[in-house]
């Protein structure tokens, strides 16, 4: 099974990246055989609509699990149509947090924040 | 065809002096048009308070996908370049970011997607004395005012006579849709640094677009003026300079136009209009 995480390096001790549709990259670890690659988040240019990008590429990639600290309300949508799952990361590195998911340490994540769209005038 | 002149009034912020402007201008010339262009606090309203003739929807165009036919190949996912559409076990439409461009539903191989009208907004005509005025409203949420400008600026299309356009502030698409067709710009400015770096903007903007235009000074005092020293730097002529003045401000405050009360320095409003209809002749 593939699980992903949004990372501010190509590395497996990079920090979690806050924003999940605007991410540099996402790191992908395969429980299976555990492999690690990363993928570059093509969504980050967007002019709009990023999240939404973001949770369609994973959808693309297979992603079952996500582990990020947030993500938004369109991507939400997305996700939740594709039967994915987003866990709430905890403080550390992408490879502590694998960890943590591997032991079943972590939350499902519930909050999704209403995004900054309109920079949160509207 | 109409033979009308369309005189843009704008500003690169708001509460320059705007609609104090082209309300005052619009009343102090005879049979003209009034259009209020700022659909997303359009205040024009507030000074002519028009009896409305007509009030009509507008509408866009938005995807509306039949699930039954849908083959779930994603081509309109990939084709849209704003993100409107994703694909999870069906196509998901996010309305607010979709811009109509209607090419969903020309690449889908399976004909699923048809264009349905989504309303997001009202235009209203009225008439106060000598002003006929158009004016629109955008609805909350949307993204976007300019299906409404455009139908704003449509309905003076087979016109005559003078139109005196009251921009949104700023420099952003919705004021370039409001201003591609202007025979005549007017920038208005205050006498502040600020008011000197948004004028700068605005009239970059003008410029991009080729327009003829002059600046209106307003809320002038005694002292320094940063937006009278940038129009001297730059050679753009000063049409005329609004004192800050207590009476003009009450006036505004309570609704009223100057140039249909006796305020004591309406020849400023006067002296405009025809340096306006000079250039416009």
């Amino acid at each position: 099974m593939r699980i992903t995480l949004p990372v501010n390096n190509k590395d497996i001790k990079s920090d979690i990246c806050p924003s999940f549709g605007r991410t540099p990259y996402f790191l992908i670890y395969d429980t299976d055989d555990k492999s690690i690659i990363f993928l570059d988040n093509l969504a980050a240019q967007s002019a709009g609509g990023a999240g939404i990008k973001a949770a369609q590429m994973l959808l693309d990639q297979s992603i079952k699990i996500i582990i990020a600290p947030r993500y938004g309300e369109n991507a939400a949508k997305v996700l939740l149509d594709g039967g994915i799952k987003v866990y709430k990361n905890v403080a550390g590195t992408a490879e502590k947090n694998i960890k943590a998911y591997e032991k079943n340490q972590l939350d499902i994540l519930a909050d999704i924040h209403p995004g900054f769209h309109n920079h949160g005038n509207k | 065809m109409g033979t009308n002149k369309k005189i843009v009034v704008l500003s690169g912020k708001g509460g320059t002096g705007k609609t104090l402007v082209s309300v005052n201008l619009a009343a102090a010339d005879f049979d003209s048009y009034y259009l209020d262009c700022d659909v997303e606090e359009p205040n024009g309203h507030l000074y002519f308070k028009p009896q409305i003739l007509e009030e009509k929807n507008v509408s866009v165009l938005i995807p509306n996908v039949n699930n039954d036919l849908c083959i779930g190949c994603k081509k309109c996912v990939n084709f849209c370049q704003f993100n409107a559409l994703a694909f999870g076990k069906k196509v998901i439409l996010f309305k607010e970011i979709c811009h109509s461009c209607g090419g969903c539903a020309l690449v889908c191989p399976a004909h699923a997607i048809t264009e349905i009208e989504k309303t997001v907004g009202i235009v209203n005509i009225g008439i106060s004395e000598n002003v006929k005025t158009v004016g629109g409203i955008m609805n909350t949420g949307e993204a976007s005012g300019i299906p409404i400008i455009k139908n704003i600026l449509e309905y003076i299309k087979d016109k005559s006579g003078n139109v005196y356009i009251d921009c949104p502030p700023g420099s952003a698409c919705i004021v370039m849709e409001s201003i591609k067709d202007a025979d005549y710009c007017i920038l208005v400015a205050e006498p502040t640094i600020f008011g000197a770096h948004n004028l700068e903007m605005v009239y970059e903007l003008v410029k991009l677009f080729n327009k003829p235009c002059g600046v209106v000074l307003n809320k002038c005092t005694e002292g320094l003026n940063p937006s009278e020293e940038f129009c001297k730097e730059n050679n753009i002529e000063i049409l005329v300079q609004i004192p800050y003045d207590a009476e003009l401000g009450e006036l505004n405050s309570n609704g009223k136009i100057a140039v249909r009360e006796n305020y004591k320095n309406n020849e400023l409003f006067y002296s405009l209009l025809n340096k306006v209809k000079e250039v416009i002749k």
